[in-house]
């Protein structure tokens, strides 16, 4: 830290600076309590970074439990379908516990082992995190609270009793909308308390400085695979990727190594939910405005008084008020379109992968698929089109059953 | 002595030799009118500084009472423009007792943080506490409310170390608060010696004030801070005070009564300490 090159304007990988900050985005808006935890926490981080055994650890771990690499898989009749791009999936989905979540538990669960702590704690919207988290606590043996929205609670059921299988202390929030955003401040309230031993584990690139940039390095795995994949299948990088975004961890992680490539076009997915002229989305950039939320300042769904408002999508994991405040940068500086598909799209586009490839994606990269459903067919047939299958949709079939009308 | 409301209000309690009480309560809790009613009688049950909360819907460090003080204000129509004129009208009525507005950060970035300070100051407001506003970030806030006369106080934790105290009582003044315990509003109290260590290591590092809060619920608790303490803050028992008495519309009436409770506690602890 603190070494002051003067970066070209024209490099997008170099943030956040010392103040956590990408751009305005970012930064450490937490209490005081808190904060020396802060502190320690990028001290320590920052010390992995130049320690090579903290790396092979980290790619051990990956390697022998999570499964990776994913493979990089051309969708060939969905390509054919749609009749335009080559469609390839970035297979997170075949990560161990389904999502790409697992990457980051990985990394954070070793950095918490580093630093002597000794209990674990978690928010969980889906739940995806906090299986992910419930999975490396039995793994390493730690004790682990996961906090996760009543309301939460109740409609992913199955995630519950997964996270306690796993031996997790499963928390329902009963405060503010019992959502994920509640989770979080509950999930800050018991580290505020209990700083002396516990490590919290964020699940997405969101929250004070460091753990944007932390999540989106363990997460980076994804995009640094897919380079050498293409590569690899078809002799050049991808011309478009794809990625859905709530707080945006599968999204920074697969862009992240691309970011500096001029001839590769982004593309971030929001929950539009009902509709973004709707009060029911969860699009904080396609319809939000900045603010300051757990931690950092980014996009956020909020009143003219600066009070949150609830965020909705289908997809659990993307039903938050606000997102990463790295994406927000790649926002205002036009690296990364940031476009949205509804609740109804994303539920089309779960169908059609499930009939054309014979794979149940998540609610979530079910939205990134609904935009390669819109562009696709008007992109030339050797364009490159690469999205980020970052879940596996086994968790959702109870919530689709219910919204196709569907009797279990 | 000159300075601000709260140096002198602060003079004025050395010269009594006692500590000050400092009450919280949410702007527009349990609704407008009635804390309107509850924030005008405070100095007059004992209040020597008044904090008043601007709700937010997710207030990180606080725990139940406060988080649920702050929803019932919401849900009554609160807002900052609100919690402005609020303190606009208590200082019609009273030109002596500090004010101090609590919250978080996020409603007045919304307002734009310069706008705030002039409608702030044109309100008497005297300082602010912004919780999620540490030292890192100074500068959109903290740094333009210095320049423009206002107290900015900070909360020093058991975790801010020996190291990192200058750190945060750079650009304090009026009093520092020190959160006794890790934890959210209105947990448990840390035991009376703890304090007192605590509150002589803040002495050691400078000449404010201190105002020693969380987890003080009754007299007894509030007259065992104030004899180590220059201050002692109760909010959470005086919100759910609020909520008890919501309902039967005699909230004002016994918050007051415990502010009184609170006041007698902390005005006669020192006699009964020697």
């Amino acid at each position: 830290m603190g070494e002051h090159s003067i970066e070209p304007l024209n490099t997008y990988s170099a943030g956040p600076d010392e103040r956590g900050r990408f751009g305005t985005y970012g930064g450490r808006f937490v209490a005081e309590t808190v904060m020396p935890l802060i502190l320690d926490l990028e001290r320590a981080y920052s010390a992995t970074k130049d320690d090579s055994a903290f790396a092979s650890e980290f790619a051990y771990w990956l390697k022998y439990y999570v499964g990776r690499p994913s493979p990089l898989y051309f969708a060939e009749r969905l390509s054919d379908h749609f009749g335009g791009a080559r469609i390839y999936f970035k297979r997170d989905e075949l990560n161990h516990t389904g999502a790409h979540k697992i990457n980051n538990c990985i990394g954070q669960i070793l950095l918490a082992k580093r630093m002597g702590k000794t209990r674990i704690i978690a928010e969980t919207g889906a739940g995806q995190h906090g299986v992910a988290t419930a999975t490396v606590c039995a793994l390493f043996g730690l004790p682990c609270t996961v906090y996760m929205g009543a309301l939460d609670v109740a409609r992913q059921a199955p995630n519950v009793f997964r996270m306690k299988l796993l031996g997790a202390e499963v928390v329902p929030v009963n405060s503010g909308t019992q959502t994920l955003k509640d989770a979080l401040n509950e999930a800050l309230r018991d580290w505020v308390t209990n700083v002396g031993d516990t490590f919290y584990i964020i699940g997405t690139v969101a929250g004070p400085h460091p753990y944007p940039m932390m999540v989106r390095d363990f997460q980076s795995v994804i995009g640094v695979e897919a380079r050498d994949q293409m590569r690899e299948a078809e002799g050049r990088l991808p011309d478009t990727l794809v990625a859905c975004i709530g707080g945006g961890s599968n999204a920074m992680g697969l862009f992240y190594p691309f970011l500096d490539e001029k001839g590769v076009r982004m593309i971030a997915v929001e929950a539009a939910g009902e509709g973004l002229d709707t009060a029911r989305h969860a699009a904080s950039i396609s319809a939000g405005s900045p603010g300051v939320l757990h931690g950092n300042r980014t996009y956020l769904l909020q009143d003219n008084d600066g009070q949150i408002t609830d965020a909705h999508s289908i997809a659990a994991g993307l039903d938050y008020p606000g997102i990463g405040p790295e994406h927000a940068w790649l926002n205002d500086v036009g690296r990364v379109e940031y476009v949205a598909a509804t609740d109804a799209d994303a539920l089309a586009a779960f169908k059609l992968c499930a009939k054309l490839e014979g794979i149940l994606p998540a609610l979530e990269p079910a939205h990134a698929l609904a935009h390669v459903a819109r562009i696709a067919p008007e992109l030339p047939g050797d364009h490159l089109l690469l999205m980020n299958l970052c879940g596996r949709g086994d968790k959702d079939v109870f919530t689709i059953a219910e919204t196709l009308g569907v009797e279990l | 002595m000159s300075g601000s409301r709260i140096d002198r209000r602060f003079a004025a309690l050395r010269a009594e030799g006692r500590a000050g009480l400092v009450t919280f309560v949410s702007a527009g809790d349990p609704d407008q009118g009635c804390s309107r009613e509850i924030l005008a009688g405070l100095p007059e049950a004992g209040a020597d500084i008044i904090e008043l909360g601007m709700p937010f819907t997710d207030p990180m460090a606080d725990g139940p009472a406060i988080q649920a003080s702050s929803r019932r204000a919401l849900d009554a129509g609160a807002s900052l423009e609100v919690t402005l004129a609020m303190a606009r009208d208590f200082r019609h009525t009273d030109n002596e007792t500090p004010l101090v507005l609590m919250g978080y950060f996020n409603p007045i970035h919304r307002f734009g943080p310069l706008a705030f300070l002039d409608a702030a100051g044109e309100a008497g407001v005297d300082g602010f506490i912004v919780v999620d506003l540490p030292p890192e970030e100074d500068d959109e806030l903290c740094l333009p409310a210095c320049k423009a006369g206002f107290n900015f106080i900070r909360l020093a934790t058991p975790t801010t170390d020996d190291a990192r105290l200058p750190k945060v009582l750079r650009n304090t003044s009026g009093f520092v608060y020190y959160v006794s315990i890790t934890g959210t509003t209105g947990a448990g109290a840390a035991p009376p010696d703890v304090v007192g260590t605590a509150v002589s290591r803040l002495r050691g590092h400078t000449d404010l004030p201190v105002a020693v809060g969380f987890g003080i619920r009754t007299p007894e608790g509030a007259a065992a801070v104030a004899r180590h303490a220059d201050a002692v803050v109760v909010g959470s028992s005086l919100v759910e005070c609020v909520a008890r008495h919501a309902e039967s519309g005699e909230a004002a009436a016994a918050v007051h009564g415990l502010t009184r409770a609170l006041a007698e506690g902390v005005r006669g602890a020192r006699g009964s300490a020697t």
